[in-house]
């Protein structure tokens, strides 16, 4: 602080950066890079323009991939968003031993999709838990073999997703929960509002940024789906690779030593494609304000620095007009 | 209003329902409230019953049929054998040390690490401090899996394929963590800093005697969420370890049950041995764990 020359805030500094330009930039540009050659391990690379991408779409297992994470969005999203918040209202009032069901919520979160995809596998078997209670009940009288279907390898997979995401989202939930105004919600019980409008007219807009928060998040984690049908499926995913997802796809057509390291290069690029709009709008909604500042004060410095060096008094307009220039730019964001 | 109500009504204070006549809102009515229980019941047995019957199915004997309906959760002669079994099938034990090698390295690095860039990010002032917050930012845009390929190429440049060091390197820091304890750090009042500095604390024992004490919060929800993360990642060190030897236990899992799944009940007891672990874990410092969650629910 008292001595701006100071090494101090490099040095400490310098981990972080490094690990962030070595595992983190320099991998996405050689990424961007890979994907317009046809490297491959032990080769060298040749430049092959845009043929990876056009191949992309006449390959089935791409279009099988992307089908998978779409269904995967389509449905996650919406179970996703409305359950966990369900469930924080259900467990917000403060009752006896509520911890115990809040903390037993969280179990499903914090163990590893291996374990609970293992666990999943038994109760989707042909003997397991699920069919056996259909049969119970006398739905069905031969099992369905869940896990060697297409579809009904999404279905357990994104059931698994959903079990396991909900407890995360609804602790979200219940920290934006104590944004819901009370005298509200007594205000329109008074007027006669029942618990169904009361919960769609206050709870619902209180929630709301949570909400996109969540739901963005989910859409991004659907994108990103890999352990949960690479576990239920032993890593074939599923009859002809048909229930594969986008990182299955990347991780099988890179691996080994002859890897298509190019093809699936090209395939991350197109991840990266659809995630990245989700993912401004996550960072815009938790970051947004500290990287208006971040450029605010970066403009700032660049307009006292032009004025110091021209030796003209600085101009006021221009560094206020800098200003709002880097909101615009911190809003795209 | 409801202040008129809960002083008029002192009497049923701590009552955790709501009778006739009352208006406070924060609880329920007694049916709500039986009905609110019954509901928390019905998903606490969905939650948890699946690793209560993962539980049981461990301790199970050769001969008893683990795929009964409705399912038998107390085993007829409990046995420890299947423990024994899974150990012989794939050292387990190591698969254990090593996750716990890993996930303990990931903890010191990031906490160390965050710590340092955090202090610096919040408290000092230098030349470039906005772009290389830009630049660690713009990071959280990119999902691991998107660099997947390339990052392994870059961990076998270094010569670190198939080896935990490599399985470990790429998170030793992260930006989320970076970011996190930069914000604890701006909550550290100015002056404190400043007296410091005009006693002429150096660097390192401005870290340890102010900026420790007022961040350990945030470094403690830190280092559980680095060290949940590292213990049940499966892609990446699927994708590093090549031998069976060197794999940590959730490849380890999933080897086991893709290999040799013909005995659910030594699969079923090596997947207790790394999830107890965890468990345990989080039932010691779930404070901490909610607080990361609300913090940096960013994560995905």
């Amino acid at each position: 602080m008292k001595s701006p020359r100071s090494w101090a805030p490099y040095i400490l500094l310098a981990p972080a950066i490094i690990w962030v330009v070595v595992f983190s930039i320099w991998p996405f540009l050689n990424t961007v890079v890979l994907a317009f050659t046809d490297a491959r391990p032990l080769r060298p690379a040749n430049f092959i323009g845009l043929q990876n991408f056009s191949q992309l779409f006449a390959d089935e297992r791409f279009v099988y991939a992307m089908v998978t994470s779409f269904v995967y969005v389509l449905v996650c999203v919406p179970l996703l968003t409305f359950l966990p918040l369900l469930l924080a209202l259900l467990v917000q009032k403060k009752l006896p031993g509520i911890a115990i069901f809040r903390t037993t919520n969280y179990f499903p979160v914090i163990a590893s999709v291996v374990v609970v995809g293992i666990i999943w596998s038994w109760l989707f078997d042909s003997k397991g838990i699920i069919n056996e209670s259909l049969r119970f009940v006398g739905v069905i009288d031969q099992p369905i073999t869940f896990l060697i279907d297409r579809w009904l390898i999404l279905l357990s997979a994104i059931s698994l997703t959903v079990w396991k995401g909900l407890g995360y989202y609804m602790v979200i939930y219940l920290a934006a929960l104590t944004n819901v105004n009370k005298d509200l919600h007594e205000a329109a019980a008074l007027d006669g509002a029942g618990t169904w409008r009361r919960f769609w007219t206050v709870t619902v807009p209180a929630v709301k940024p949570a909400m996109l928060l969540i739901s963005a998040l989910i859409t991004v984690a659907a994108m990103r789906i890999f352990s949960e049908i690479y576990v239920l499926t032993n890593g074939s995913g599923g009859p002809g690779g048909q229930a594969q997802s986008l990182v299955m796809l990347i991780q099988q057509v890179g691996k080994g030593l002859n890897g298509n390291l190019g093809y699936a290069s090209a395939i991350s690029v197109i991840l990266f494609l659809l995630t990245i709009g989700p993912l401004l709008l996550v960072g815009w909604i938790n970051q947004g304000s500290e990287l208006r500042a971040a450029m605010k004060i970066r403009q700032q410095e660049k307009a006292a620095r032009r004025a110091r060096k021209g030796g003209g008094t600085p101009s006021v307009g221009r560094a206020a007009r800098n200003g709002v220039a880097a909101d615009m730019e911190g809003a795209d964001r | 209003m409801s202040m008129n109500a809960r002083s008029v009504k002192r009497v049923h204070k701590d009552r955790p329902w709501r009778s006739r006549g009352e208006s406070n809102f924060d609880k329920p009515t007694f049916a709500g409230m039986i009905g609110r229980y019954v509901l928390m019941l019905f998903i606490l047995v969905i939650m948890v019953g699946p690793f209560l019957w993962q539980l049981s199915t461990s301790l199970k004997g050769p001969y008893e049929d683990i795929y009964t309906f409705p399912p038998n959760l107390i085993p007829e002669s409990p046995t420890l054998a299947n423990y024994g079994e899974v150990t012989r099938t794939i050292p387990v034990i190591s698969y254990a040390w090593h996750s716990l090698l890993v996930s303990v390295g990931t903890v010191i690095t990031n906490v160390v690490f965050a710590t340092f860039a955090g202090y610096a990010l919040a408290c000092l002032r230098f030349r470039g401090k906005s772009i290389i917050m830009v630049l660690i930012l713009s990071t959280l845009l990119l999902p691991g899996e998107v660099t997947l390929t390339s990052q392994y190429l870059t961990v076998k440049s270094l010569g670190l394929s198939n080896t935990l060091v490599g399985v470990f390197l790429p998170t030793a820091v992260t930006a989320i963590n970076v970011l996190l304890m930069t914000t604890a750090a701006k909550a550290i009042p100015e002056s404190i800093l400043d007296a410091a500095a005009i006693d002429g604390a150096s660097t390192l024992q401005r870290i340890r005697h102010i900026v420790w004490p007022n961040v350990k919060g945030m470094a403690s929800v830190v280092a559980l969420m680095s060290f949940i993360q590292a213990w049940d990642d499966f892609l990446w060190p699927l994708v590093v370890l090549s031998d069976p030897e060197k794999y940590t236990l959730t490849v380890g899992m999933q080897y086991l049950n893709s290999s040799f799944g013909s005995n659910p009940r030594v699969v079923a007891a090596g997947t207790m041995i790394a999830l107890l672990p965890i468990i345990v874990l989080f039932i010691a410092s779930q404070k901490q764990f909610f607080r990361g969650v609300e913090a940096g629910g960013v994560k995905g």
